[in-house]
């Protein structure tokens, strides 16, 4: 009788996170950033993309006090964290990027200096051509 | 890749982001509220042929009789398919991006 | 559920992690890691407050591998295991250490 093996070890994917809502109107924002962070849990590769009032979603200085919600704009670090991590560590294969479009943040009148965490900018066209390279799809 | 836009393109602007965010090439799949991109004559027409012209475009027939659209009404050069064209789609063009 | 110390109440939910996290103290870690049959060595105190700092900055608790590599990368090689963490926290590092550290019941973890 021959033995089962799960060998799941080295099985990476391509993952993209795309984020088109602002956060605390609907759920969307939150829900994504949770699915990110399974991501995280598996080392998968992910590129975390912030379009359209998604991009409000790392807008700095957030303080949900007043509306009785819960600021998660903090645990956008843990991304910019895992990017850095992934980076340093040698034995590593995980590739993480964050990624905004020039178009998106431009038409808010918002900048790079805007965000809580480092963003890559890109614009549309550059972004499409990633968006098409990827193995798993995850919107919002 | 194939995309799927679900919602309506006079409500939000799922669709210009879709159009403008996928290769020229990648079929788009119009569902749900997003079929009533695929009528003629609305003031969207004239952006849902364009993207016609640099992708391969398709409306969820199931969602249009829901919505008493006849396809009559459909635009040229957009082809009706049941959910399994979908499923077809899907099997030949891998990964879905949905833009909700 | 709550838990006294010197007559003062600290209420918590049906499996004993804080209600509010701002009434934490290192007195009250030592009553609920009791509570969990943990003698508190500064080995446990690395971890409790690691997760705590790690809390106070992304509001939420860390995964366990996230939590086994922040540990490894903190304190060595040596501590960077999950082994170590089982060791400390026989029951769930994620789930007993963030109880004593005061933290809500991480989602989905061990």
């Amino acid at each position: 009788m021959s033995e089962v093996e799960f060998d799941t070890a080295g099985v990476v994917k391509n993952f993209m996170y795309v984020n088109r809502k602002a956060p605390y109107g609907t759920i969307y924002a939150l829900e994504v950033l949770e699915a990110v962070l399974i991501s995280a849990a598996f080392e998968q590769n992910a590129a975390i993309v912030f379009v359209d009032d998604g991009v409000y979603q790392i807008k700095k200085d957030q303080d949900t006090t007043a509306i009785n919600m819960k600021n998660f704009s903090p645990t956008y670090g843990i991304i910019e964290m895992e990017k850095e991590d992934a980076e340093e560590d040698e034995d590593m294969d995980m590739v993480w990027r964050i990624i905004v479009e020039k178009e998106s943040m431009e038409a808010r009148g918002l900048t790079p200096d805007d965000f809580k965490v480092e963003v890559e900018v890109l614009s549309s066209d550059e972004l499409a051509k990633v968006m098409a390279e990827q193995e798993v799809v995850i919107s919002g | 890749m194939i995309h799927t836009v679900n919602k309506s393109p006079f409500e939000r602007n799922s669709l210009d982001s879709c159009i403008r965010l996928s290769e020229k090439g990648s079929p788009i799949l119009l569902l749900e509220d997003g079929v009533y991109a695929a009528t003629s004559g609305t003031n969207v027409s004239d952006k849902v042929s364009d993207a016609a012209k640099d992708h391969p475009m398709y409306v969820m027939g199931p969602d249009l009789e829901a919505r008493g659209i006849a396809s009559d009404k459909i635009m040229d050069g957009i082809t009706v398919v049941d959910y399994g064209g979908f499923v077809d789609l899907v099997v030949e063009h891998g990964a879905v991006n949905s833009w909700l | 559920m709550a838990y006294e110390i010197d007559g003062k109440s600290f209420e918590s939910d049906e499996e004993g992690y804080l209600i509010d996290l701002s009434a934490w103290n290192e007195q009250l870690a030592d009553l609920i890691a009791k509570d969990e049959e943990i003698d508190m060595t500064d080995e446990h105190w690395e971890v409790v407050n690691f997760l705590r700092e790690y809390y106070n900055e992304y509001q939420i608790a860390p995964a366990v591998r996230v939590l086994v590599k922040a540990i490894k990368k903190k304190f060595g090689k040596d501590k960077g295991s999950n082994k170590y963490l089982y060791e400390l926290f026989p029951y769930g590092p994620a789930k007993q250490a963030c109880k004593i550290a005061g933290l809500p019941k991480p989602t989905g973890c061990v």
